[in-house]
């Protein structure tokens, strides 16, 4: 554990970041956005920055922009998504694209189509950029081999979630001015989560220090190989952090001796009024949602100021208008 | 690389541009000055600076970033940087002085013109440019132009101010036009 | 089939690691045995002449791991399509895997297998039966029938036999005929839905691991109840540090275990698979390079005493699939012998006649056939390696049906010109 830190209330970060030295001639050449593990941390910063750019959109009378204008953007959905689907959808609307929207659930086998078939039948209509999510993890990475569209990765398997990382990412630098040197503690079920490893790399990358908390069965010792701390006890890690990042409990998971009971887990990892007076008052509560109320989180913690869920919504729209508009430029297999 | 204008001289054309806009400018109509970065930013600044001293009252300033606009985004290979748009006031029956430093194809106008439109209903834009180098390729004219140079279109214009480059002035440059 | 004519290998270094030789001679192959060896041997009337000078000749290579598909999968390989690619690669005998659908449990299956090679006439295949029905661990098939039908050996090969009753069964019952039992050690329980090795890659990609524990703990209870139950114990394509020290140990007390290593267990790590690139999904999993070390090293002191290749064809369209999705396993028959050079020659690890040891005398003994020597009045099974040839792997160019290799492109150094099967050439390089 380290030892506790003043907290960031002091850096305001200016209004407008951009032009900083360290993007200083950057240009951004991928076609692709796979996971934050392959992104260099300009490339991350290159993101959050057009985001901003993209988030004043928004308020404008005119919420839309035409840079996509006669793009096509394809949704791939073959795991349930309301949330992340509908905001891709509103993101490639706002940057005038048109959408096609595409769902199966379930592998994509079971139907006797491969993924890479029906890929391609969808890439034949004409498609610029194909967003995927998908149950196995490496799914997009097989699409960006085979196709010669851009492939945005909305969350494979275990493996990487990187508009949910970025988001985070971005509504942690909105709230405390900086990323570098800010330390996040993200709870819950690691082991399994394309979430946490989506923000462990992007964290890392821009110099935080991130602590993963959980019982072992989810949070494993090969968490450290990543780069991030372990720990097993939420009421140890809550005084020293800037962030908390609470992950959703997958109910699908209970029956494989993970936990022994939702009610055990709660107790252990839950974060509720009691347990939040032991962080620091300014701390920053997450959640990429949907939330479980009562488990993760109760409500007066979910709905109190200490929370930054529906700002996380919001940012999410501008993180995946950037996200689509730079892979859309890029030209780098 | 040719030096075009020298400090004096751009600081003439300034002028010139100046006196244009100030004589031009309806007495007491609410004013929003929009200058489209980089360098259409700065000149905004300092035509502002002046009008600000001249007539007093309310002037907003804007600034317009016009990539989301661009008509020549499927043809770039690679990103640059979108920098913030800041129009955080209201346009509705503003009359907006869009600003520039060089005015070429009038693409960039176009796009600014139709970013403009996003925000609201102006009552008019009036386009205020430092160089006009001719080559249209869109029916669009300055209202107000600080010099105008006739310009090979394989030769590009660029503009040097003091706030971003150090010093006033501007070149000549051989090599691939920008817009 | 014609009368076979005689054969004289002349100017080549005879190797046959079963009789300790290693020497510049010539050899005569006489109706399908070894006739005569010695130096300068005279021209024989009517005897081919293969000249080897700077060439090795030794026993014909066995590979004991091989999966060729058929009954059940001929789109991916048949019998004739894997002894074509064997002899290419200078493998005189093959041991064929018994997953196929149906499954290889019973003396007609066997039998049918037998019958395919023989009209495919190329290598010898020896079929294993499964140790159990269906190969669904729970009840003995009939070793004694498919023995005498001509099964070489058993194993429920692609699932360990998981119940320790039926093993320890298995191995009273098979060693009664003296038949190895061949154990795919891999826990079904922990890892069972693990796609590559547990660690810090699995944890990067996000897919499920299997643990090295997974293979060991199998091990060690298959040693202990070798240790009581007596028989003859194989360990197929050992992947772990801990099973080669496990099997080190064993053979130090004298249990009667043999084992196994392959091309991809001695070259790759687990850091393949992050390109989600099926062609490096295996079980065992590619470990890391700890393990492979452990394993050169096993098979170069003698603790792993045969390299098999684990051949498993796939259709294009099934490697084609998701990473976890995707099947097992990857093809290496045509190149093997330049693999095994790699790993193990040029890291000074072994000489050629160790490394030919565990191609030839190695799986000989472990599955208790009098093949893999090259003394006068054995079978003329007769390798004849290039060992300075340098190629470049073309998958495309292989008899194999399937092409679900990721070796295509390495340069390798070391190839068979030559497969005698019998007597009878069944492989001859073409200049070039």
């Amino acid at each position: 554990m380290s030892t506790p830190r003043a907290s960031a209330k002091n850096q305001q970060r200016p209004v407008n970041i951009t032009g900083t030295t360290a993007l200083e001639g950057f240009v951004w050449t991928r076609r692709h956005l796979l996971g934050l593990d392959d992104l260099s941390s300009q490339e991350i910063l290159a993101i959050l920055d057009t985001a901003e750019s993209f988030r004043e959109v928004s308020t404008r009378s005119i919420k839309k922009v035409p840079a996509l204008r006669g793009k096509v953007v394809a949704n791939l959905f073959f795991e349930d998504s309301t949330r992340t689907r509908m905001s891709f959808t509103l993101a490639a609307s706002r940057l005038s694209a048109d959408v096609l929207e595409f769902s199966a659930k379930g592998s994509s086998v079971a139907k006797g189509e491969t993924l890479r078939d029906t890929a391609r039948n969808i890439e034949a209509m004409g498609v610029d950029t194909m967003v995927i999510r998908h149950s196995q993890s490496g799914a997009p990475h097989l699409l960006a081999q085979c196709l010669k569209t851009s492939v945005v990765n909305a969350g494979d398997g275990q493996h990487e979630h990187p508009t949910q990382g970025l988001l985070d990412i971005f509504t942690i630098r909105q709230r405390l001015g900086s990323i570098a040197g800010k330390r996040v503690a993200i709870v819950g079920d690691i082991a399994h989560s394309r979430v946490a490893r989506s923000n462990i790399f992007g964290l890392r990358k821009l110099g935080a220090e991130v602590v993963c908390v959980g019982p072992p069965t989810l949070v494993p010792g090969a968490m450290r190989t990543l780069g991030a701390e372990i720990c097993h006890s939420l009421d140890e890690v809550l005084p020293h952090v800037d962030v908390i990042n609470m992950l959703r409990i997958q109910f699908e998971r209970i029956g494989s001796n993970l936990f022994p009971s939702v009610r055990e887990y709660a107790r252990l990892y839950g974060l509720n009024a009691e347990r939040l007076a032991k962080a620091r008052p300014d701390v920053l509560v997450m959640h990429p949602g949907p939330i479980n109320r009562g488990l993760e989180l109760t409500s007066d913690v979910a709905d109190g100021k200490n929370s930054a869920i529906l700002q996380q919504v919001a940012n999410g729209l501008a993180i995946r208008m950037a996200v689509l508009f730079l892979v859309n430029q890029g030209s780098q297999a | 690389m040719e030096e075009l204008l020298n400090q004096e001289q751009v600081q003439r054309a300034l002028d010139d541009l100046y006196q244009a806009v100030a004589s031009h400018l309806p007495a007491k109509a609410p004013l929003a000055i929009i200058g489209i970065r980089t360098r259409g930013e700065i000149i905004a600044q300092r035509l502002g600076a002046r009008l600000a001293e001249r007539f007093g009252g309310q002037i907003d300033h804007g600034v317009l970033d016009i990539t989301f606009y661009r008509d020549d985004l499927a043809r770039r290979k690679g990103a640059p940087l979108v920098r913030a748009t800041e129009i955080d006031f209201d346009l509705d029956d503003k009359l907006v002085l869009l600003v520039d430093d060089v005015l070429h194809t009038g693409r960039s106008v176009r796009a600014a013109i139709a970013a403009i439109m996003d925000f609201g209903r102006p009552r008019a834009i009036r386009l205020a440019v430092l160089i006009d180098r001719g080559g249209r390729e869109l029916p669009i004219a300055a209202d107000f132009v600080g010099r105008r140079l006739d310009v090979p279109d394989a030769l590009r214009v660029q503009v040097n101010l003091t706030e971003a480059d150090g010093k006033d002035a501007v070149f000549l440059i051989k090599g691939k036009r920008s817009s | 089939m014609p009368e076979t004519r005689d054969i004289l290998i002349k100017n080549g270094r005879l190797i046959d690691p079963a009789s300790l030789t290693d020497k510049k001679a010539d050899v005569l192959l006489s109706g399908g045995k070894v006739a005569k060896i010695g130096s300068r041997l005279p021209a024989v009337h009517g005897a081919e002449v293969i000249d080897a000078a700077g060439k090795i000749v030794c026993p014909g290579l066995i590979d004991m791991h091989v999966h060729c598909r058929q009954p059940g999968h001929e789109e991916e390989e048949t019998i004739a399509t894997a002894s074509a690619a064997a002899v290419a690669g200078g493998f005189a005998t093959i041991v064929a895997m018994p997953n196929t659908h149906p499954v290889l449990d019973n003396e007609a299956a066997i039998e049918y297998v037998i019958r395919l090679a023989k009209q495919a006439g190329l290598a010898r295949v020896l079929p294993a039966g499964a140790i159990t029905k269906g190969r669904e661990g729970k009840e003995l098939a009939e070793m004694g029938s498919m023995l005498s039908a001509g099964a070489v050996a058993f194993t429920d090969d692609g699932d360990g036999v998981a119940s320790s009753s039926v093993m320890q069964r298995a191995l009273q019952y098979a060693g009664m005929f003296k038949a190895t039992i061949m154990q795919h050690c891999q826990d079904p329980d922990l890892g069972s839905k693990g796609v590559m090795n547990s660690g810090a890659v699995a944890v990067r990609l996000g897919l499920a691991g299997v643990p090295a524990v997974s293979e060991e703990i199998m091990l060690q209870r298959d040693l202990s109840l070798l240790a009581h139950a007596g028989g003859r114990y194989h360990v197929q394509h050992v992947s772990t540090a801990g099973s080669v020290r496990m099997i080190r140990a064993a053979k130090a007390r004298g249990l009667a275990v043999t084992a196994e290593a392959t091309p991809h267990h001695l070259l790759l790590t687990e850091a393949a698979c992050s390109s989600y690139d099926p062609n490096y999904k295996m079980a065992p999993p590619l470990r890391t390079v700890e393990d492979v070390q452990a394993v050169r090293e096993g098979v170069a002191d003698g603790a792993i005493d045969s390299v098999a290749t684990d051949h498993a064809p796939h259709a294009a369209e099934e490697k084609e699939l998701e990473f976890a999705l995707a099947p097992n396993g990857i093809i290496a028959l045509e190149c093997a012998l330049g693999l095994y050079v790699k790993a193990l020659l040029e890291t000074g690890l072994m000489n050629w006649p160790a490394l030919i040891a565990r191609m030839t005398s190695g799986p000989a003994a472990a599955l208790g056939k009098s093949l893999g020597s090259l003394a006068v009045g054995a079978t003329a099974d007769v390798t004849i390696i290039d060992p300075e040839m340098r190629y470049t792997v073309d998958i495309a160019s292989w008899r194999s049906k399937s092409r679900n290799c990721p070796y295509n492109g390495w340069p390798l150094t070391a190839k068979a010109v030559c497969t005698i099967v019998e007597g009878q050439v069944k492989y001859r390089a073409t200049a070039g």
